[in-house]
């Protein structure tokens, strides 16, 4: 009978505040990504000819699931098909990633970052347990800089 | 943390094939630098209360930063030893070697710029 307590009490604890969480993430992620919309991010290779300096620029995060949304996706799991909370949070995790990324490269004044590389694992106890995800972005920061002659 | 570990470095790296507004002279080779991580978060009390609230694990993302961190620093240990001062085309790959452990490896071309 406790037991049945303390599971109900997780998952509406974990029920109210992951989405509290995500939505106070979700906020964030839009403020900051207006900020640095001024550093273009490329998946190619091109260089322009003004560009003088390059710069391995990385971010990467760690975001873990609520016990909600673990229990009702691990029962939506015996019926297949998309699971959304999961697509959230793999795009929660990338966005953050690369954000994080853009903002190593603006503390080198960059003005783009090209050859965008993204890397997800999942960190988990055991087969079926917990979901966290991390989210490794890295690619290379251009800038010109004035040539002193 | 990690801008400022790459920043130490005197040795340029990038991962495209060239290092932007220099030219390649030399070529030295392959080099690669990595670290084991227990990735294993099943007895960690912090991030089993995190893992009902959900949200950002800060101290594993700082965890695996500095990993990475290490293996640049071997990598880049490498690349001096040849005498190249610039690593180009640097790709990183993670292989899970056991539960609960993975390896973090990085690795890259070499190179002497001008």
């Amino acid at each position: 009978m406790f037991e049945l307590i303390t599971f109900f009490v997780l998952l509406t604890v974990g029920y109210f505040s992951g989405t509290y969480i995500e939505k106070r993430h979700y906020k964030d992620i839009i403020r900051r990504e207006k900020d640095l919309a001024n550093i273009p991010v490329r998946c190619d290779k091109w260089v322009p000819n003004e560009c003088n300096k390059g710069f391995l620029v990385m971010g990467s995060v760690v975001i873990s699931v609520d016990y909600f949304k673990m229990v009702s996706e691990g029962v939506k799991n015996i019926f297949g098909g998309r699971i959304r909370s999961y697509e959230a949070l793999l795009d929660r995790a990338r966005r953050e990633a690369v954000l994080r990324m853009k903002e190593m490269a603006k503390k080198y004044n960059a003005q783009e970052v090209v050859n965008l590389r993204l890397e997800s694992a999942r960190l988990s106890k055991e087969a079926g347990g917990v979901l966290c995800v991390e989210v490794f972005a890295y690619g290379t920061a251009l800038r010109s800089d004035e040539i002193h002659t | 943390m990690e801008g400022q570990s790459a920043a130490k470095h005197k040795i340029m790296i990038t991962n495209i094939e060239q290092v932007p507004g220099k030219k390649i002279v030399e070529h030295y080779g392959y080099v690669c630098g990595s670290t084991i991580r227990a990735k294993h978060i099943g007895r960690d009390i912090a991030a089993g209360i995190k893992n009902v609230f959900g949200g950002e694990l800060r101290g594993y993302t700082e965890l695996l930063n500095e990993s990475r961190a290490e293996a640049v620093g071997r990598m880049v240990q490498q690349a001096e030893a040849f005498g190249a001062n610039a690593i180009v085309n640097v790709r990183f790959a993670t292989s899970a070697i056991a539960q609960g452990a993975a390896e973090l490896y990085v690795y890259g071309t070499a190179v002497k710029v001008e």
